[in-house]
């Protein structure tokens, strides 16, 4: 039965995990996430699953990795600092080719910086991160909706690739209460966990390992890794276009700036100004494709990000030749988010009108 | 004709990679023992840390992931809750156990994880060559203790037994040797019933084994052997420190 609940970001993400068949969490407090650990201490023992408040963000995200090894669906969530910590983990996680999901609910740094909503984490979500040549599958929400349906997504894909997937949101998302449909997507098919470690009973032993210390071992097994992000690239690219087709400049934003940059749109139609929008909903796999489509015609580009410019830089190497990026940012903090009427004062600053 | 003596089934017929005369592989062995003796080789599952302990798989057969150093016990941690029905442990080194994974294996300790972890003491870190340790002996001359440990300046040996045997979640705490034939049977009976703990969902346990790394203490087999005797077995006294008992009012069991 279909049910529509108003309910918080975070709460919606903590549901999806239910809904996606997680019985594992494992977290640490911090805000603006801690209604996720919250909710699921209440939930997760009822369904005969386990709630572990770890001693540390190190030692959740291992233990993510051990339950995850073990063939659970399994998450934990934090928010910058505590991203940081987790790192490592993600690392091993990642050469180690194990699935889970972990939640940023994005605050500002660098260190203890606060706790407004920020998109500073870009960078250290898409780039890897920890240490080596790894990526992680990078889900971007703009609503409470999509923090249900994207974590429902990301159990999915992390799966499909033995990969860990990030929910990239923020305070704002996490904090704000919005009507959500509790509507399962439909559930990929998804391949045989024959790698699980469940005691060698009847097959040879399992091994999971990242460890490569033999000839060429080690190169070998980053050209794989690497094929799975092109893999990725090809099969789970994810966007939202609105007006590009006429568009004389297109905004690019993600997760809250998107949000806020979709009213912006609304007023320069309304003002005749020919604008469209560009949101990456998958930061990785960055939807590449539709940027240099769009800048075949559309030769104006406006980033809008709550960050001195991170984004912007792969929206560059994706459009087109002789396609103009500009940015516009707003370093995270307290009274720094950016207004609709803000992002429009920023549009008249490049937007002429036509010539024809 | 009796067979008296052959190679446990769970232990891999397979060249090793440790150094003359160091006990990892001995400590490995009695682990396969205890493997086999409770004939749970199948629903065993092992952690492998970093250091010299990285290569677990090649010797054990059954199912091995390796963890991030210092967070074996949290890697087990997340294995046991999700499959509670197979045998969790781990073998990590001083440096893994007792310097940066100490936050780690407190809290699974604390939390009376049912796991077992054997915590191979030799002093040193054996892998990167030789540094100093936390459970390095005052005086012991390491590569970054050129003129021997200082308690002024490096403090004293940290002895995890005596610290794990404090919290309530432990089920069993031990600590042995394995320098001599007297003292590695011995070692052989609390690795077992580390191990057996477990099987009876007693909580954590865990059996320090004194090990000697020739190669990096720079002595000869026989004289690191005599050193854990003279110098360790002092510092880290042999026994049972703590054991919970079945069935009573501070078991799980």
């Amino acid at each position: 039965m279909l049910k529509k609940v108003f309910i918080k970001g975070n709460e919606a993400i903590a549901r999806a995990a239910v809904d996606a068949g997680c019985r594992y969490y494992f977290g640490y407090p911090i805000t603006p996430q801690s209604d996720i650990p919250e909710y699921l201490s209440k939930v997760l023992p009822k369904l005969g699953g386990e709630f572990i408040q770890a001693e540390s963000e190190i030692a959740s995200i291992n233990m993510l990795m051990g339950a995850s090894a073990a063939g659970a669906r399994s998450m934990t969530s934090s928010s910058g600092p505590g991203i940081s910590l987790k790192q490592e983990g993600l690392s091993y996680m990642a050469g180690s080719e194990l699935p889970g999901v972990v939640v940023n609910v994005a605050r500002c740094g660098p260190g203890l910086g606060g706790i407004a909503p920020s998109q500073a984490e870009y960078f250290q979500a898409t780039k890897g991160g920890g240490h080596g040549d790894y990526r992680l599958i990078v889900l971007a929400p703009e609503s409470g909706q999509e923090m249900y349906d994207l974590t429902f997504k990301a159990f999915d894909l992390a799966d499909k690739y033995r990969n860990p997937a990030m929910i990239l949101a923020d305070g704002m998302l996490g904090q704000m209460k919005e009507p959500v449909l509790l509507q399962p997507p439909r559930k990929m098919d998804l391949p045989d966990k024959d790698w699980v470690l469940s005691g060698a009973k009847g097959r040879p032993q399992n091994i999971i390992k990242s460890l490569y210390l033999g000839d060429k071992e080690l190169e070998r097994h980053t050209w794989q890794l690497w094929e799975k992000y092109q893999r990725m690239k090809k099969e789970d690219v994810m966007f939202e276009a609105r007006e590009i087709k006429d568009a004389r400049l297109i905004i690019a934003a993600f997760g809250s700036c998107a949000r806020i940059a979709k009213s912006t749109l609304r007023q320069a139609r309304a003002e005749g100004l020919k604008v469209g929008l560009i949101r990456p909903i998958t930061l990785f796999p960055f939807p590449e494709e539709i940027f240099r489509q769009a800048s075949i015609d559309t030769k104006m580009f406006l980033t809008i990000e709550m960050n001195t410019g991170q984004m912007v830089e792969d929206v560059r190497l994706s459009v087109s030749p002789g396609t103009v990026v500009y940015f516009y940012g707003r370093p995270p903090g307290a009274g720094s988010l950016p207004s609709p009427d803000e992002i429009l004062r920023e549009i008249k600053k490049v937007y002429e009108p036509s010539s024809e | 004709m009796k067979k008296v003596f052959e190679r446990p089934k769970s232990l891999k017929d397979t060249p090793s990679h440790f150094c003359p005369g160091c006990h990892s592989g001995l400590i490995h062995r009695l682990v396969a023992e205890a493997i086999d003796y409770f004939k749970i080789q199948e629903r065993t599952i092992g952690v492998a840390s970093v250091g010299c302990s990285v290569f677990l798989y090649n010797y054990l057969d059954v199912d091995v992931i390796e963890a991030p150093h210092g967070r074996a016990p949290a890697v087990c941690t997340g294995i046991k809750r999700v499959r509670k029905q197979n045998i969790v442990f781990t073998i990590q080194g001083d440096g893994d156990l007792a310097a940066i994974g100490t936050s780690e294996i407190i809290h699974t300790a604390n939390r009376g994880e049912n796991i077992t972890v054997i915590f191979i003491n030799n002093a040193v870190y054996g892998m990167t060559g030789g540094q100093m340790a936390p459970t390095t002996l005052l005086g012991q001359r390491t590569t970054t203790s050129p003129y021997g440990r200082d308690v002024q300046q490096e403090g004293y040996p940290v002895r995890m037994v005596e610290l794990l045997s404090g919290l309530e979640g432990s089920a069993f705490i031990a600590r042995a040797a394995v320098n001599k034939p007297a003292n590695l049977m011995k070692a052989k009976k609390l690795i077992r019933r580390a191990f057996e703990m477990q099987i009876n969902n007693m909580g954590f346990s865990m059996v320090e084994v004194l090990s000697a790394c020739p190669t990096n203490w720079g002595l000869k087999p026989l004289e690191a052997n005599r050193r854990v005797e003279e110098e360790m077995i002092p510092c880290f006294p042999l026994g049972v420190f703590k054991e919970k008992i079945q069935g009573s009012e501070d078991s799980r069991g």
